[in-house]
């Protein structure tokens, strides 16, 4: 059967993970491979990286970011933050990503959408949205949320499922940060419009909160970065108490 | 140990180069058919289309069936079991290599049992069902989980060593003598899917 994924977020800007990070015995706090490496070894599914250094000059140290991580990690691997271009896209997945996330870019020029799907294949084509809403609808939002960029949540998710994305990695913005559990009627309205799988992001704050959205959310897999960084066994115990609810999970 | 990685443009293949050299394998990039003289085993990646499989014209399949004499193994990974079938739908006019019976098929949108709508790519973390004793499996429990990303599937064959089920059973590992092949990437598929490479080069000599 079919596993529900759970996917570990790490945040990095300039190769650390910025967000607090408490794991012990990790020989430098907040380095990216290191805490790959205890996801991996937790039972982690999938890892996002999601760079939030855009400057220009980052690039490089996102190779090395990307890099160190991939080089011992056997699990799918995805990068997101400032791809803009092409050449990002190509530089991340040369780097070892074997998935881009595409948000701002992909809105301002969709076609970008196909022709990465085109060059890689769909599967290595992630469209992130950050959504907003009140509770029947939402607006996508771009520039990292500081702007509306004017588009329903539901019929842009069709549209880049149409161009060719592989996977639609959703963030509420209402819930991101709040622990108060995803945003799940928002998870079902785009995980019923799409035949792509839709990965749930923002408001995780415990346990049950992943099985309200696999469950009421409809979503194929979740995203959370602080719930796992501060849990030593995280990962594993989420998992357990998956699948004592009853939902299918990769132990 | 020689290992030729068969790179005809169907996507990226750096994962799996990184996992060969992870379980030792000393891997390399053929130029041409007539590079593939000097490979003790021989690697058909791929992902996307079954229409990208187009660019394994005769010159490739005379060089990979001389290996094959030579007792050379062949490993199809993902549109590489695939393209050991006799062809797919998803690109009718583009014959496989065909040392497995029948057509792969794009998997179904409505799960035939209850009835449910099932999304299509079949995205993420399954379980294999081992029915008998293989090289590739050697090692691996029934029921462990691999990673799967594929919209098309490969039929129940003689030579099926491993299923999953996505709406319907399908083969997940294929081991007829030198030929072996996996629709999921042992490249991303953990511990598990190490061992599977390490068992395939086991064959190779």
């Amino acid at each position: 059967m079919l596993a529900k994924r759970i996917i570990a977020c790490l945040d990095v800007r300039d190769g650390q993970v910025v967000k607090g990070v408490k794991f012990e015995g990790l020989r430098a706090a907040g380095d990216p491979a290191e805490l790959a490496r205890r996801y991996d070894v937790e039972g982690i599914d999938e890892v996002v990286i999601l760079d939030v250094t855009a400057t220009l000059e980052a690039r490089q140290a996102r190779a090395h970011t990307i890099q160190a991580v991939a080089r011992e990690l056997f699990l799918p691997l995805c990068v997101g933050g400032g791809i803009r271009t092409e050449d990002d896209a190509a530089a991340a997945i040369d780097a070892g990503a074997d998935k881009v996330s595409l948000n701002s870019a992909a809105l301002a020029n969709p076609a970008l959408i196909t022709r990465l799907a085109e060059r890689y294949g769909s599967q290595a084509v992630v469209v992130a949205i950050d959504a907003k809403g009140d509770g029947e609808r939402w607006t996508a939002y771009t520039r990292s949320g500081s702007a509306s960029a004017a588009r329903d949540v539901v019929e842009w998710a069709r549209e880049a499922a149409a161009r060719g994305a592989g996977e639609i990695l959703l963030t509420s913005m209402d819930r991101d940060g709040t622990k108060s559990g995803f945003d799940c009627p928002l998870t079902a309205a785009v995980s019923d419009a799409v035949a792509i799988p839709v990965i749930a992001s923002g408001g995780a704050g415990e346990f049950a909160h992943f099985a309200e959205v696999f469950q009421a959310g409809r979503a194929d897999a979740a995203l959370a970065a602080s719930i796992f960084h501060f849990n030593t066994h995280g990962v594993t115990d989420l998992k357990q108490f998956l699948h004592e609810q009853g939902i299918p999970v990769r132990l | 140990m020689s290992i030729a990685l068969v790179d005809y443009g169907a996507g990226n293949l750096t994962s799996v180069r990184k996992a060969l050299a992870a379980v030792g394998a000393e891997v390399y990039t053929p130029a041409g058919p007539a590079d593939l003289a000097r490979a003790r085993g021989v690697i058909v990646p791929g992902v996307g289309h079954f229409g990208s499989t187009r660019t394994l014209d005769q010159a490739w399949r005379h060089a990979i069936l001389e290996r094959l004499d030579h007792n050379r193994p062949l490993l199809g990974i993902c549109v590489g079991l695939q393209w050991l079938f006799a062809g797919s739908t998803e690109a009718p006019d583009v014959p496989g290599f065909g040392v497995c019976q029948g057509l792969c098929d794009r998997l179904p949108d409505v799960e035939p049992a209850t009835g449910a709508r099932q999304k299509v790519p079949h995205v993420g973390w399954n379980t294999l069902a081992l029915p008998r004793w293989s090289r590739l499996f050697a090692g691996i429990a029934d029921g462990s989980h691999v990673y799967f990303t594929h919209s098309y599937a490969a039929p129940l064959a003689r030579g099926t060593v491993a299923t999953s089920s996505y709406g319907i059973e399908f083969t997940a590992a294929v081991e007829e003598g030198l030929v072996s092949g996996v629709q999921f990437h042992p490249e991303k598929s953990g511990q598990v899917g190490l061992q599977v490479l390490r068992n395939w080069l086991t064959g190779v000599t």
